[in-house]
């Protein structure tokens, strides 16, 4: 068998795993876990896809900087008092409305000819991507960085305590 | 290679994982991990299109790198805004937060 598809498998089967850890898990902070599973099985993705920059972007934003501060939320909000049961009254609809999705987006995906421009996929060269993401993307990279200070002022004026003199 | 098919059902697969957990958590922090994953899932259907239909002018690869930063910066003022629920109502479950409700 092709390795590339062996590898394929069993990438996507750790992402799956991961993603089905985060929402039928009973303990929250497994599902933290599993979600830091479910990315890093991504990020093996795109290494596979051949975006290798994108790869390190994601162990280094989600694996570092997401996680940590969702572990950090369900610590200050005392995570060990949470009731046992985790789930919404109305978890068979959910059921359904996933598998509609999957269903709906799976017969889409399969039915459609896609027309593959390649025989075998390309690394980007990552000067071509550097010069692209600063000279034809200059203004949404600007508003990107724009909306990270924006996010970082206004978590922290929204986090703040409450004692002011 | 791996026909393209594979990472779109991989990536369908993964948005309705998510979808569900959206759904069926109560749990606010519970939720927006769903939505990372729903996120992701989006993340990797953009690479692999960019990859395999449009490998010329890579669009797909740097909309991942906006969607990863503006996700990044969404989960952080989420995080803030679930400890401030938190410190005012001492209670994480969404189904507690009834006020705006008919």
């Amino acid at each position: 068998m092709n390795p590339l598809l062996l590898f394929f498998y069993a990438i996507g089967a750790l992402s799956l795993v991961g993603a089905i850890g985060v929402v039928a898990s009973r303990n929250v902070v497994y599902s933290a876990l599993f979600l830091l599973m479910a990315l890093l099985g991504v990020a093996g993705l795109y290494i596979l896809l051949f975006a290798e920059f994108l790869a390190l972007v994601q162990v280094l934003i989600y694996g570092g900087a997401v996680a940590i501060i969702v572990l950090f939320g369900l610590m200050l909000t005392r995570f060990r008092d949470t009731p046992v049961v985790l789930d919404n009254p109305q978890r068979p609809l959910a059921a359904i409305a996933s598998i509609a999705a999957f269903f709906v987006l799976g017969v889409v995906v399969t039915a459609t000819k896609w027309a593959p421009k390649v025989k075998e996929l390309q690394p980007v060269k990552f000067g071509d991507f550097g010069n692209k993401l600063f000279s034809q993307w200059v203004v949404p990279f600007e508003i990107a960085s724009l909306v990270l200070l924006v996010a970082l002022i206004g978590a922290i004026i929204i986090a703040r305590s409450e004692d002011r003199e | 290679m791996i026909p393209l098919e594979y990472y779109l059902v991989l990536s369908a697969a993964m948005f309705s994982v998510g979808l569900y957990g959206v759904l069926a958590r109560r749990h606010a922090v519970l939720i927006l991990l769903s939505i990372e994953l729903m996120l992701n899932a989006v993340n990797i259907n953009l690479i692999a299109f960019a990859s395999y239909l449009h490998p010329a002018e890579f669009f797909g690869l740097i909309f991942v790198v906006f969607v990863i930063t503006v996700a990044a910066a969404e989960i952080g003022l989420a995080i803030a805004i679930v400890l401030r629920l938190y410190r005012n109502r001492a209670s994480v479950n969404v189904d507690d937060f009834t006020l705006m409700k008919w």
